[in-house]
Parts: structure tokens; C-alpha cells; sequence
């Protein structure tokens, strides 16, 4: 990846006394400034495999170029980058949450069992589903501003409580099996709700079944993702508690609430998931979504965030979902055996975070 | 500089205040007056009561005994936000602005301006950026790239944007708790010039520090803290700046250590050479030279590779 800026013409420490203009302050070039942004990484990373697939595309039509192609890693690149983006935030705002995967997954199931076995209308069983989700978010970041424990081990803790519960509560509540489905057609709301959350749209003869509903979902939530981060006070305020908290405290930033708002956004986002994908399948599964939270900081990583807070882009998070899901489809198009997606995975997240890397200290060259 | 200064009201007093922390008198019978447009040096060394002082001005503690007094009327603060709300901004060193956010971004930290209704309410960005820059301006500095992160910025003026601020939110008191301990000699002298600016725009200024060196030209007034307890209390015409040293490390101290390491000295050329430096110090009274500021230049160009 050419990311070398061959000349990053950023402000040095300008340290003397400036009497007037400082004629150290070398004019900023938009090449520079675009450099600077945290989700150029994941850009040129997401052209990159984009380019990568369409050359090894293996298929009769190369349909990796068509809207079969597109509609396929674009649907993948949903499911990851509706968390993606709210991960990416609470990163941004210094804080993990590995319990994300897991929620994708009870949030189905709750949904299921609220409609299946409680026989809710499903837009009822939807503002439950959603309820449980904001009372977990809560939980996490309340738990996490209160005891001063690191969210890493916090959620870790909620991730194994969950994925416990999602088996043995399920088993118990559901006659022995780990499997929640509907059966039959007589489910009121349950139509409507599907055309909202889990239905297609946009199907051609090129796309027989369409573009999913998710994937105006995703870039919905990466618009409001974005505008949240970079257009208000709450962005601001992200910002600066994972930047440094202490600061944000003394200039007057509610550092807490701004916490726990956010472990609220990843978990109800989780609930959109477990929503979208118990309205598109009818049923759900214990465990399902577990293993997935990796893959949302992994987008979250990939498009620039800081692991360690205060720096970031909901843009970025969403082109790291994009190339996860072109990862995991393109494999597929290119015909090679699909055991090796995640060492492709693991090349594209080094790759990708390298080079993140190498552009922000360059940008920040005269950070001390 | 402020000769009106001594008439008017105080903005702020102390009369007699003491802080316990158990049996500790972390501080005791201290009194203190800001006037509008002088600068209040508090001196004194580690563990002379600095920090707990300032913890009572910025609303942070309540005092144990004494008096508090804003414009001349009584007052008991609830805590920093109600201090911040009397107009009382403390500026803590290096705790004040998030290196990673740019300027504007930090500068409005916590009252940032919005514009537009309900989902629709957004950051005022072109609005926060041009109030930045005519405030720093006004500090004197000359902020061209508002997107600039604040940890790209020498230490002196991440100090000064924490002050412009600070000054541009109504602080009608700034409280400066060692603004130039970390800094080098020259970034040092750059927040002393911001600090007097702040005093020309007719704030009153606190300035805690413990090098009477970065006091002296810029102080009107000047107390000494020593183990919890108020040593001394100068105006600027009663003292010098030998007359601050000497106060704060104890001159009498100072002689005999110098005598003692000079009797070391015999047969150890690195002693030897301590001793000269000590004697040296306190001819001239630089106690704030023997922190080895010179060895931390800040400036450009002059950092080692």
C-alpha cells in the first residue's frame, strides 16, 4: 500500500515565543490533511482487497464485479458494521466491550422466546428485545465507571454470564432445546417487522434475492455514527474521555454518563442484529454471534481507531466492516479453500493497522 | 503595574483558613487577597500546603476554620463547579487540555457552542474556531490550523490555550497551579508572559510555584507557605527576588549545607563539584537552577536526538 506522504509538511513544535506569524508554521497541504484522517488506512486497505478479489475472481461471469458480488460482501459487511461503528465509538471513548457477540445472539433469542413462547405481537416483542439490551448496556457501564475494573474484564465477565445463560436458560425455558423457532404464519406483526428489519429490497435479474434490509440499517447507523463523532458535544465529549479522562473531568465533561451512553449504544446495537437476523430466519440459537465481538473491534482497528482510546472514525469502523465482509465472501468468489479466511484475516488485520499506524505517527510526527 | 488594584475590593479572600486531614495540619491560619489585574504568588516547597490551598480556592475542599469571601461577601462553596460558576478557574498543570483532540476541539471542551434544534442541535465548529483564534491571539499566538491537535503544541502553549480559555468562560479569578514546573527555561518564560497578559485583561491571578525565580518579575504580591503555616507575606517593593530565595530554602539551612558537602568535599572532585554549585547558588539565591531546568530545553530544534 503506497501510503508513504512524501512530503507531511505537519507543524512542528512550535515552541519559541511567537512574536507575530510563526514562519515555522509551514502552510498544511489538503494531501497532508487528508493524510491525517484516521480512516484513510481502511480505505486504501478496503480498495486494496476490493482489487485483490477482482483479480483472483475465479466465478464463470466474474461476478465479483456484478451486483451479485455486491449484494453478497455487502450483507456480511452489515452484520459486522452495525457494531463495528458503535464499537468503534466506545473505543474512541477508551473502553472495550466483548460482550457484544454474544448479545447479537441472546438478543435473538430473546426476541424468540418472547414471541414464540410469551406469544408477544413482534413489535412488542421488538421494544422488549431492545429493553433487555439497554438494561445489559447499563449494567456494563455502570459496572465499569463504578468499580474502576478495566471494561475488558468487566464485559468479559458479562460476555461468559450471557453466553452461560443464552444455553442453560434456553435449554430450560424452551423444553430442551437450544433452537427457538416459529412455527406457522400466525404471528401478529411479525410481517411488518420483517419488512423493516429483516427483508431485501432492489431484487434483478443479475440480484435474484436483492440487497438485504441490513445494509441500509448499517449505513444509516455509520451516517449517524459519523455525524454523532464529528458534528456534537456528545462526539466531543467521546473524544475526550478516551483521551484523557482526567482532563475531560476538570474542564467539566460528564465522564461517566458519557461512559455508560456509550456500552448503551453497543448494546442496543446488538439488539438491532439479534432483531435483523430473528426477523430474517425465524428462529434462533444459543451461542450464535459468540466469537463475533473480535470481529467488530477488529473493523473498529482496522479503520483507524485507537486501541487505547481518544482517536477514530465511525467512517473508518464501517470500510473495516466492509473489508471483513469482502474478506469473508471474496475468498469464496476467488475459489480457494475458505478453511484459510481468517489467516487472511489475520495478514489483512496486520496489514491494515501497519498501516494505520505508520500514517498517524506521521501526522502526529510532531506529537510529544 | 496596578496601582488602582490596591483600592478596590479583593476578589477573592481567605481570612485565617486551616485544613485538617486527621491529626495532620495540612493547613493553618492562612490568609490571602486577589485583587483585579495583580498576580498572587503562593511559594513555598513539597508539602508546605500548596496543593491543599488550592484545592480550597477551586472549591475542592471546604476549609476547616476560616473565612471565604467572593467580592467581599461570605461564601461557602459546594464544589469546583460552584467555584467555576463564582468565576474561579483553576488551571491545573498539564490536566487540562486532551492531547489528541485539535485545539478548538479542547478549547471548548465541556461548554461547546451549538447551533440548530433537537436531533438536529450540532457543534457551532466555524463559530468555536474563530473565537479560539482571536482568544489566543489576544495571548499571542498566532493559530493558523484550528484541526491542530493540542499534543502537537510545546508545553507552554498547551498552558496558554488552558488560560485563554479559561480567561474567554468569565474566569474573573485564575488559579495557575505550577504552570511552569514541567517546562524548560524558555517555555516557562512564554507562560509567564501569558500569565501577565491575563493580568492586563484584569484578572485577578493566583500563580503557585515553588521557583521564585518565575515569581518574582511577574508577582505583585507574595506568600510564603511553609509546613501548612503562612511564613511570610511580601507586596512586591517590601522583597527581592534573594529575599524570596533565601525565605523559601531557609538561608541559614542553605549556608550550613553548603559548609557541610564543602567539608565532604576533600579527596571527591564530584562532591568537590556540588559544593561549588551550592556555593555558587546561594550567591546568587538560584534555588530554582538547581532543578536542572537548563538540561530539559523545550525548544525547537535544541532537543537531543
Amino acid at each position: 500500500m503506497n501510503a508513504k506522504p512524501a512530503s507531511v509538511t505537519v507543524i512542528g513544535p512550535s515552541a519559541g515565543a511567537p512574536e507575530g506569524p510563526d514562519e515555522r508554521l509551514a502552510p498544511i497541504s489538503r494531501v497532508t490533511r487528508a493524510l491525517q484522517r484516521p480512516e484513510l488506512g481502511a480505505l486504501l486497505g478496503a480498495v486494496a482487497v476490493f482489487a485483490l478479489f477482482a483479480a483472483t475472481d475465479s466465478t464463470p461471469q466474474h461476478l465479483w464485479l456484478t451486483q451479485t458480488g455486491l449484494a453478497a460482501w455487502s450483507q456480511q459487511a452489515a452484520f459486522f458494521g452495525i457494531m463495528a461503528v458503535p464499537v468503534g465509538l466506545l473505543m474512541i471513548g477508551g473502553e472495550f466491550d466483548l460482550s457484544t457477540g454474544v448479545m447479537t445472539g441472546v438478543t435473538a433469542i430473546v426476541m424468540a422466546l418472547l414471541m414464540g413462547r410469551l406469544h408477544w405481537n413482534a413489535w412488542l416483542a421488538i421494544a422488549g428485545t431492545f429493553v433487555f439490551a439497554a438494561l445489559i448496556g447499563l449494567l456494563n457501564g455502570i459496572v465499569v465507571v463504578k468499580s474502576r475494573l478495566p471494561s475488558f474484564i468487566v464485559t468479559l465477565a458479562t460476555f461468559f454470564v450471557l453466553r452461560g445463560t443464552s444455553i442453560g436458560g434456553v435449554l430450560l425455558l424452551n423444553h430442551g432445546s437450544t433452537q427457538v423457532s416459529l412455527t406457522g404464519t400466525h404471528y401478529g406483526g411479525l410481517a411488518s417487522a420483517k419488512d423493516v428489519f429483516g427483508s431485501s429490497f432492489g431484487a434483478s435479474g443479475s440480484v435474484a434475492n436483492g440487497y438485504q434490509t441490513a445494509i441500509l440499517w448499517f449505513i444509516a447507523l455509520t451516517v449517524v455514527g459519523a455525524w454523532v463523532l464529528a458534528r456534537t458535544t456528545f462526539g466531543n465529549w467521546i473524544f475526550a474521555v478516551g483521551g484523557d479522562a482526567v482532563a475531560a473531568r476538570n474542564v467539566g465533561v460528564p465522564v461517566n454518563r458519557t461512559k455508560i451512553l456509550l456500552f448503551l449504544g453497543t448494546s442496543l446495537a446488538a439488539a438491532l442484529v439479534g432483531v435483523i437476523s430473528f426477523t430474517q430466519a425465524n428462529s434462533a440459537v444459543s451461542e450464535q454471534g459468540v466469537g463475533y465481538e473480535f470481529f467488530y473491534i477488529i473493523a473498529a482497528v482496522v479503520g483507524g481507531c485507537l486501541l487505547t482510546g481518544g482517536y477514530g472514525s465511525a467512517i473508518g469502523a464501517a470500510l473495516g466492516a466492509c473489508i471483513i465482509g469482502m474478506a469473508f465472501e471474496g475468498v469464496i468468489y476467488a475459489g480457494w479453500d475458505s478453511s484459510w479466511d481468517f489467516t487472511f484475516l489475520g495478514v489483512v488485520l496486520f496489514l491494515a493497522v501497519a498501516v494505520n499506524t505508520v500514517i498517524y505517527r506521521r501526522a502526529q510526527k510532531a506529537r510529544r | 503595574m496596578n496601582a488602582g488594584g490596591a483600592a478596590a475590593a479583593p476578589l477573592l479572600e481567605v481570612r485565617n483558613i486551616s485544613k485538617y486531614f486527621g491529626s495532620v495540619n495540612a493547613l493553618q491560619d492562612v490568609s490571602l487577597q486577589v485583587y483585579p489585574g495583580e498576580v498572587t504568588c503562593v511559594l513555598g516547597d513539597n508539602g508546605a500546603g500548596k496543593s491543599t490551598l488550592i484545592k480550597i480556592l477551586s472549591g475542592v475542599f471546604a476549609p476547616d476554620a476560616g473565612e471565604f469571601l467572593i467580592d467581599g461577601q461570605p461564601v461557602t462553596l459546594a464544589g469546583p463547579r460552584e467555584a467555576r460558576g463564582q468565576g474561579i478557574a483553576t488551571v491545573f498543570q498539564d490536566l487540562a487540555t486532551v492531547p489528541l483532540m485539535s485545539v478548538w476541539r479542547n478549547f471548548f471542551l465541556g461548554q461547546e457552542p451549538t447551533r440548530g434544534r433537537g436531533p438536529l442541535r450540532r457543534l457551532d465548529t466555524a463559530h468555536a474556531k474563530q473565537v479560539m483564534r482571536d482568544e489566543l491571539m489576544k495571548m499571542g499566538i498566532d493559530v493558523r490550523d484550528p484541526e491542530q491537535t493540542v499534543g502537537t503544541l510545546s508545553g507552554g502553549e498547551r498552558q496558554a490555550v488552558a488560560i485563554a480559555r479559561a480567561v474567554y468562560f468569565g474566569a474573573r479569578v485564575l488559579i495557575l497551579d505550577e504552570p511552569t514546573s514541567a517546562l524548560g527555561v524558555r517555555q516557562s518564560g512564554i507562560v509567564l508572559r501569558y500569565l501577565v497578559q491575563a493580568r492586563e485583561l484584569g484578572k485577578g491571578v493566583i500563580f503557585i510555584t515553588h521557583n521564585p525565580h518565575h515569581a518574582y518579575p511577574v508577582g505583585d504580591r507574595f506568600l510564603l507557605l511553609k509546613r501548612g503555616r503562612l511564613m511570610a507575606s511580601y507586596v512586591k517593593r517590601e522583597t527581592t527576588v534573594e529575599g524570596l530565595t533565601d525565605m523559601m530554602a531557609g538561608g541559614s539551612e542553605l549556608r550550613e549545607l553548603s559548609k557541610e558537602l564543602q567539608g565532604l568535599a576533600v579527596g571527591d572532585a564530584e562532591v568537590a563539584e556540588v559544593a561549588r554549585e551550592f556555593a555558587a547558588m546561594e550567591g546568587d539565591g538560584e534555588v530554582g537552577g538547581a532543578r536542572g531546568e537548563a538540561d530539559t530545553p523545550e525548544g525547537d530544534g535544541a532537543r537531543p536526538a
